[in-house]
């Protein structure tokens, strides 16, 4: 679940941003979509709790964000919301297992290898445990990302294009990914993406470039 | 995974970079430590070596020569003094204890150093084997040239003249070990003494010696001789009579160990301070060597820097996690550092040893150790700040979405 109402943000005095009200239900699933350049990135990291916005309110799993301190919004994040960045961004000095358990450290949580082994056999990952990200093949990686996003099952689970540059098969299998896993843990999700492959798939869609002032 | 798996985990994937530095640092420290033992070894042993004794009597010459040859047995003596003056130093009031010397003679390079046992009593010796001499001939051999020199009691040996491997070798008087000292850690470990009327028979060979125990009676006054005179004070104002004494009522001189050890290791004191700054620009290029390593790091991890914002760490924790890497590589070094100067100390002291000069050890430890890795520590700790304080003000959202 997550609310956003009257969001704007300015980079530099220009409007790069501009969300009146969207509002999701917790566990539902939903495309943010627009071309780029519309902001698809900024409203992810707004979402995230990764960038304040300049104005308006920004609630997520019942929680205002805007009240938190800085080093409360990062506890929140770390524990609540999962993000899969589209450049991924493994952390290549660690292998696999790592990688997650560091997800789970890094949130302040208790290093569970058993939940850690349990999401990776779940994304067909379990033989690639201790391969280095830089071994991995773009699939391989992408669900090891994926992985980590939901280790600490998120209430809120983020995926920034993540079908753009895969062809027609694997683009559906990422999809049903993301929806299974958010599905397991119980997370809203959204994707933000331009790919009009996907559209027909996620019911809920939410378009961005019509919101733009 | 804990802060200090991350930062392992982060030296291990750039190794090579890592190891430079810890080679850098490390050379610094070990040459620190090494100056830290050695000087500290040098001044104790000598130190102990002078210890109650507070002048030295030889003849006309060099003061520093003096205090060298008679109290360290390193230099050559500057002359003889003439027995009859020796007994008048000996009788003035202001003297507790004069311990007679008389030199010249060596065995394989080691000082063959004829005296009485209050020499042996001045620095507490105790034998490991056999006895005292008794006898003129009679040897007793310190601890480490037995060692070295597989010398035995019974053993017999030739004495050659002059201090040097070269002198001519008095073949016609044999010495006899008689008895082998403890190890004393002082300047006795590495000398054979025997009794002095020993030394005036060697020299008075061209004599017609009937009882060479008898030898003080057969020799004329005048080839009676010491080399030097060590004398302890009566008391503290014997310092203002007796060296004033010495110098203007007779041709010996009175040398101050003190003040003498005191001018030598001011003049050694150029050669350890031009040493000391060596090993600190080690150190800090060490230091320079670690900030630019995590500077540019900066550089290739500043998204794993955002991505680890993303999962939770808040700014403080991605600065300690740079301090962390310094304060590694800093300990790291620094151990290795401190473990290789006792190594470079003891392979010395080894050689040092063999060329029977004063002997150093690398397995002490002094308390300065601790503020040379303290000294360490810090610039490690210095050199990631700046990375740090990057690290912390990482822009998440402008990092993430230039890539």
């Amino acid at each position: 679940m997550f609310a956003l109402r009257d969001v704007h943000h300015a980079y530099d005095g220009k409007t790069v941003l501009s969300v009146p009200q969207w509002q999701a239900e917790q566990g539902a699933q939903w495309l943010m979509l627009g071309p780029s350049g519309s902001g698809k990135t900024t409203l992810l990291h707004v979402l995230a709790g990764i960038l304040r916005p300049s104005s308006g309110q920004v609630s997520v799993a019942g929680q205002d964000l805007g009240a938190l301190s800085a080093s409360a919004l990062d506890h929140f994040r770390g524990k609540h919301i999962g993000i899969v960045l589209q450049r991924l961004h493994l952390i290549d000095s660690l292998s696999v297992i790592k990688n997650l358990l560091l997800a789970q450290y890094l949130a302040g949580q208790s290093q569970d290898a058993g939940r850690v082994r349990e999401v990776l056999a779940s994304l067909d990952l379990a033989d690639k445990a201790n391969a280095r990200p830089h071994e991995l093949s773009f699939g391989q990686a992408q669900r090891v990302a994926v992985a980590r996003a939901v280790v600490n099952k998120p209430k809120l689970l983020l995926a920034d294009e993540p079908t753009s540059n895969l062809d027609d098969a694997r683009c559906m299998q990422v999809l049903d990914l993301l929806l299974t896993q958010a599905k397991a843990c119980g997370a809203t999700l959204v994707i933000a993406t331009h790919d009009q492959r996907i559209k027909a798939r996620v019911p809920n869609q939410f378009e961005l470039g019509a919101a733009r002032v | 995974m804990n802060l200090a798996t991350i930062s392992l985990a982060y030296l291990k994937a750039r190794s090579l970079n890592t190891l430079l530095n810890i080679v850098l640092l490390a050379l610094g420290v070990a040459t620190i430590v090494f100056l830290l033992l050695a000087t500290a070894q040098l001044d104790q042993r000598m130190r102990r070596d002078a210890q109650g004794i507070d002048l030295v009597v030889g003849a006309k010459g060099s003061p520093m020569q003096v205090i060298l040859s008679s109290i360290y047995h390193l230099d050559v003596p500057t002359g003889n003094i003439p027995y009859k003056q020796a007994l008048e130093i000996a009788k003035h009031r202001a003297v507790k204890k004069m311990i007679p010397l008389a030199l010249g003679d060596s065995y394989k390079g080691a000082r063959i150093v004829g005296t009485t046992h209050a020499y042996l009593d001045h620095y507490g010796a105790k034998m490991a084997a056999g006895k005292r001499w008794e006898n003129v001939l009679d040897a007793v051999i310190g601890a480490d040239l037995a060692k070295r020199m597989n010398l035995k009691l019974g053993d017999k040996f030739h004495g050659a003249h002059g201090l040097g491997e070269t002198g001519e070798v008095h073949e016609e008087h044999p010495y006899t070990v008689v008895g082998i000292l403890e190890h004393s850690g002082t300047v006795l470990d590495r000398l054979v003494l025997c009794s002095y009327e020993t030394v005036w028979a060697m020299h008075a060979s061209h004599h017609d010696i009937k009882d060479i125990n008898d030898i003080a009676n057969q020799l004329n006054e005048e080839e009676k001789e010491f080399t030097a005179l060590l004398i302890q004070y009566a008391s503290p104002i014997a310092a203002a009579i007796l060296p004033r004494y010495i110098n203007n009522n007779t041709d010996m001189q009175a040398a101050s160990p003190a003040y003498e050890t005191a001018r030598l290791f001011s003049i050694i004191g150029v050669g350890v301070d031009v040493l000391r700054g060596f090993a600190l620009v080690l150190v800090f290029s060490a230091g320079l060597s670690v900030f630019i390593a995590l500077y540019n790091a900066l550089n290739e991890r500043r998204y794993d820097l955002a991505v680890m914002r993303t999962l939770g760490t808040r700014p403080r924790t991605l600065m300690l996690l740079l301090l962390f890497e310094g304060l590694l590589l800093a300990l790291i070094g620094g151990a290795l550092g401190i473990v290789l100067g006792h190594v470079f100390t003891e392979v010395l002291g080894h050689a040092l040893r063999m060329a029977q000069q004063v002997s150093v050890t690398g397995w002490t430890w002094v308390s300065a150790e601790w503020w040379v890795l303290a000294l360490a520590v810090g610039v490690g700790v210095i050199a990631a700040l700046i990375p740090a304080w990057r690290a912390y003000r990482t822009d998440i959202a402008g990092t993430l979405a230039r890539g």
